[in-house]
């Protein structure tokens, strides 16, 4: 019979049929970080529990970590016991740690595909809801909470119901200046932040076939704007091209043999899905949003819809049937687990290079992982970055969710390469958060508003 | 292991109207500052909270007859974004022991019924009925019936959805499902040994 990805993964981990009904899933990785694991491990202190898989259980810092000094203690006497909890939380499990002295730490759904911990079939557990990221290699990847983070550590299983699949297909090519963000937030807008409930995304078609890794992760990282739990991407060349080589993916022959099985995995031709959409890559438009959650997006050409939701507007200080393009920006974010990685960080400076931030606007980049970093130092990005008028920043979730000392501040508005517009999200309670590409990110820097990234990225060819 | 069987919540309730109220909403990031969940209840829609009172007015939580209330009401997609379990665990220790809604977010779901809480579904024109039942008597009890999948106010007694597995997991006790994962682990250790990686 064929299989969608999502069946033959999930029948390769159940264990069993629980008595309420559920099924109970084998994890095959489970990454950690500081904000949703210390009351998980005090959780399973107190029940004289351990943990059961530390081999298959890996942790980092980013949350809380501050950007611009990584001196012990840190200035935030919280952010501090923290990060000391994991610490000792991982040493007494013998939990192999990335931390800020490793060279390895950062965004934790960063740095799993960069070091070959995420890889094709497995199922990986994180409490972090982004962690939908992973399934761009081909897993079912689940955000859970802490009492399932719990769960994992002590059985390294969780109970779940088989979820639902919708393939979204999307052909055609993208208009030069468009991104695999823009598709995203598009696909959120048209089926709607609650679309997803119940769902696996799997996302298909040659303009998913032909984008780098990179864009897959940006991609299936926002599949839960969407509603849906799990997004994936079914594994091909680009998939095993990206893995070989990297620190904890297979070597030498077992390469071979892993590649052999990762391919084997994806859905078969004739898979029955429980639904499916169609996309046009060609009409999708770079893409800004207007209000307090991310399906509430327009082109950056479009005006806002004639009946916009007034209890954003309102929050927003946006008025419906406004154009966006011409919004005022006060701070400009490029980072976060949906678009601080390299390839986010070069179309960025190619935006940048030979041009000066607007006065007034408080601007910063934030690499997804000291990889990155460092990726983007021996490419002279930090210097076309700083030239700019940027802050170039240590690795971390930074103002994304503004944990850190990286915050809005009253009512200022930030262009952001993020994934949440909620309110309050970047720190402020009364902070507005407009979500785009780092390249229009870039361009409203420079423009000091919401502008097309292709009038600059025009003027330069 | 199990923990005790949840069959039926009454109490007075607090209607919290609107659609998409995400986690960040409910537990504002800042305040996952902690290494426990203590204490959370007092932050619960801290932002909103503020807000609404430098207008003027009483967020639902902030009003008289709200206090020592246990069930919320609640429209579409409660709970979406963030994973985070503070969320529903703030609820929990401000005193909600049962959430009614038109839908709720898939984590959110599973994190509310781990802390044995349970969401339960009601078509939006009963969800409408509900709130208005509320608003009218205040004082008076509403009851959620896990076991026999309705909710029932002074006005009306509504059809509720449960999922099969959240149902039976409250009811059996079984809603901390720790226990039912280490049990039998054999079979476990047998799936993990035939994994490719």
């Amino acid at each position: 019979m064929p299989l969608t990805l999502f069946e033959k993964v999930w029948n390769q981990h159940a264990v069993r049929r629980l008595p309420t009904g559920q099924t109970q899933l084998y994890i095959g990785l489970h990454l950690i970080h500081e904000v949703t694991s210390p009351q998980a491990f005090d959780m399973l202190r107190a029940r004289g529990w351990t943990v059961r898989a530390p081999h298959r259980t890996f942790a980092t810092v980013d949350h809380i970590v501050p950007t611009s000094s990584f001196i012990r203690p840190f200035a935030d006497n919280l952010a501090e016991q923290m990060t000391s909890a994991l610490e000792r939380n991982c040493r007494e499990f013998k939990i192999p740690l990335f931390d800020v002295e490793s060279g390895r730490q950062g965004i934790v759904h960063v740095i799993g595909p960069e070091l070959g911990l995420t890889r094709p079939g497995m199922t990986i557990a994180c409490g972090d809801s982004h962690t939908s990221t992973h399934g761009a290699f081909g897993a079912l990847a689940f955000g859970i909470g802490t009492s399932q983070v719990r769960d994992v550590l002590a059985s390294q299983c969780l109970a779940m119901t088989p979820l639902k699949v919708r393939r979204i297909e999307v052909s055609g090519n993208l208009a030069p200046g468009v991104y695999a963000k823009d598709v995203i937030l598009t696909i959120v807008r048209r089926l709607g932040i609650e679309g997803g409930v119940g769902y696996a995304y799997e996302y298909a078609g040659d303009t998913i076939g032909r984008m780098s890794m990179d864009e897959r992760m940006t991609i299936c990282n926002m599949s839960v704007e969407g509603g849906a739990r799990v997004g994936y991407v079914n594994p091909d060349d680009t998939t095993v091209a990206y893995l070989q080589g990297r620190p904890f993916a297979p070597a030498g022959p077992a390469f071979e043999t892993a590649a052999a099985h990762w391919r084997a995995l994806a859905s078969d031709q004739n898979a029955r899905y429980d639904d499916v959409v169609r996309l046009s890559a060609a009409e999708v438009p770079p893409t800004v949003t207007w209000g307090t959650n991310p399906g509430q997006s327009v082109g950056v050409h479009e005006r806002l819809p004639e009946s916009a939701d007034g209890d954003s507007l309102a929050f927003m200080g946006l008025q419906s049937n406004q154009p966006i393009a011409g919004t005022k920006i006060d701070v400009a974010f490029i980072g976060s687990c949906t678009n601080g990685r390299l390839s986010d960080l070069r179309e960025a400076a190619r935006v940048l290079k030979g041009r000066r931030v607007a006065t007034g606007v408080r601007a910063l980049v934030v690499p997804g992982s000291q990889a990155v970093r460092a990726a983007a130092e021996s490419e002279g990005l930090d210097d076309v970055f700083r030239s700019a008028g940027f802050d170039w920043r240590g690795a971390g979730c930074s103002m994304c969710l503004a944990m850190n000392p990286d915050k809005l501040s009253g009512r200022e508005v930030c262009a952001s390469s993020s994934n949440r517009n909620f309110k309050g999200r970047q720190g402020s309670p009364t902070g507005r958060t407009l979500l785009m590409s780092p390249a229009m990110v870039a361009a409203a820097a420079v423009e000091g508003a919401v502008v097309d990234v292709r009038e600059l990225l025009g003027a330069h060819q | 292991m199990r923990e005790a069987r949840i069959l039926r919540v009454s109490g007075r309730a607090v209607v919290l109207p609107g659609p998409d109220i995400d986690t960040d909403r409910i537990i504002p990031a800042r305040f996952l500052k902690t290494v426990t969940f203590e204490g959370l209840e007092q932050h619960v829609f801290a932002d909103d909270r503020r807000a609404l009172g430098e207008a003027g007015q009483r967020h639902p939580f902030d009003r008289p007859e709200s206090a020592g209330a246990s069930i919320l009401i609640v429209n579409q997609n409660f709970g979406c974004g963030s994973s985070r379990e503070h969320a529903p665990q703030a609820l929990y220790r401000w005193g909600i022991r049962a959430v009614v809604g038109e839908s709720f977010a898939d984590i959110f779901f599973s994190n509310a019924l781990m802390l044995g809480l349970p969401c339960v579904s009601l078509s939006a024109p009963h969800i409408e009925a509900l709130m208005t039942a509320v608003t009218q008597s205040p004082s008076s009890s509403v009851l959620v019936d896990v076991e026999q999948s309705r909710v029932a106010a002074a006005t009306g007694v509504w059809p509720a959805v449960i999922p099969a597995h959240a149902k039976d997991a409250l009811t059996s006790g079984h809603w901390d499902g720790a226990g039912l994962l280490l049990a039998r682990y054999e079979e476990v250790d047998d799936v993990a040994s035939r994994l490719p990686y």
